[in-house]
């Protein structure tokens, strides 16, 4: 039982003055993948059915290893964001919520990081 | 908090069907949605039947028609008849109206009627709106001024007492907020469209003087960012206003600030 008047529960701990950041973040990352997506998406899919040799070849090259390196890394960026958003929605509870939100942050350094050492072990042993 | 189902204390049966009235041709039939805190009974949906030849157009008609003539105690809010107190929102054919300008013949079928979704019930169609008003209450709905008070009154150009309209006209109904699912999933924390609408009423008046401090409470994860642009706000408002669009326009403003 809580006395609290309906006015300060709607206060609660007032406002976090964040949020502007991951809204416009989300929306720069967004255009950024429409950008890069088909340049990653055309080159890999023509690699993608001439197996090991293939890729190696492709990804052999700078330009598209740095399309790759920037379609990977804003990928996990935009990704992480959204995730993030989906956990805020829909996980009740302060301890989950923080807990998945921390997964969910090394999760998308870890897909980044992973993608990066994939694309830069082709390069650099082509 | 997300809830897909109902909890078994609120799940809906079937309840009565009253008795048509005698010597009627042209009837409608309505499912009302009653529960009764008092009798710790589950919800029902109670069937009716209104003569159309005797009924006033509106849904409201037909609801004071059953109140007086079937069963009195259905209960309802309801208040100025024209669309302007707001009162008697709830929730007909499956979307959020105000029953007092809402026409029966604007529903094919039987016209089913529940309270507003979402919100703890009182009785029957009447929602509490308590958590709703604070809401309104927290973006401070009035005039802020710094600048001593001017001998007659604080001057507005035409142009920029036309930004308000859209949104001086908003009657607090609740239908866009109780509407909206992120309002729904997380209400306690996010304002919701109406509050967010009437926010942006006082940030884009040229009078006011608070509009940082306006924009400082309101950057916030869950207060404002919980719109996800949904549009069911835009899409239900019974006064054909753009919760949406305002909000839209907030956070442009943040965004303008922080650039």
């Amino acid at each position: 039982m809580s006395y609290k008047t309906d006015y300060a529960r709607v206060q609660g701990l007032g406002s976090a003055h964040e949020g502007v950041g991951h809204w416009w973040s989300q929306r720069i990352s967004s255009v950024a993948l429409i950008l890069l997506t088909p340049f990653f998406v055309i080159p890999f899919g023509r690699a993608l059915g001439g197996g090991h040799e293939a890729l190696v070849t492709t990804y052999g090259t700078w330009g598209n290893a740095f399309v790759a390196v920037a379609f990977i890394l804003v990928t996990a960026w935009h990704l992480a964001q959204g995730l993030q958003v989906v956990i805020e929605d829909y996980v009740p509870g302060q301890t989950m919520r923080t807990a998945l939100l921390l997964a969910n942050t090394l999760f998308g350094w870890a897909l980044a990081a992973a993608g990066v050492l994939a694309v830069a072990t082709i390069l650099f042993s082509a | 908090m997300v809830q897909l189902t109902l909890p078994r204390n609120s799940t809906i049966r079937t309840g009565k069907t009253w008795p048509k009235p005698e010597g009627a041709t042209n009837l409608r039939t309505f499912r009302i949605y009653r529960w009764n805190p008092d009798d710790g009974e589950n919800p029902r949906v109670d069937t009716y039947f209104v003569d159309l030849d005797r009924c006033g157009p509106m849904v409201l008609d037909a609801l004071i028609m059953i109140k007086n003539e079937v069963d009195p105690t259905l209960t309802f809010r309801r208040s100025c008849r024209e669309g302007i107190c707001g009162s008697c929102a709830m929730n007909i054919d499956g979307a959020n109206r105000l029953a007092c300008i809402f026409g029966m013949d604007e529903v094919k079928g039987e016209v089913r009627i529940y309270p507003l979704p979402h919100m703890p019930v009182v009785k029957d169609l009447v929602p509490d709106l308590t958590h709703f008003y604070a809401q309104h209450a927290s973006i401070k709905p009035w005039l802020e001024t710094r600048t001593n008070t001017p001998l007659k009154e604080w001057r507005q150009s035409e142009g920029d007492r036309e930004k308000l309209d859209g949104l001086y006209e908003c009657v607090m109904c609740a239908c866009c907020s109780t509407a909206c699912p992120s309002y729904w999933w997380n209400g306690d924390r996010y304002l919701g469209p109406a509050a967010l609408l009437h926010a942006y009423r006082w940030i884009i008046d040229s009078r006011d003087e608070a509009t940082g401090e306006r924009l400082d409470d309101l950057h916030d994860p869950f207060k404002l960012y919980r719109c996800h642009t949904i549009m069911n706000c835009t899409k239900t408002c019974p006064k054909g206003l753009n919760p949406a669009k305002a909000i839209a326009e907030i956070k442009k403003l943040m965004v303008e600030r922080a650039l």
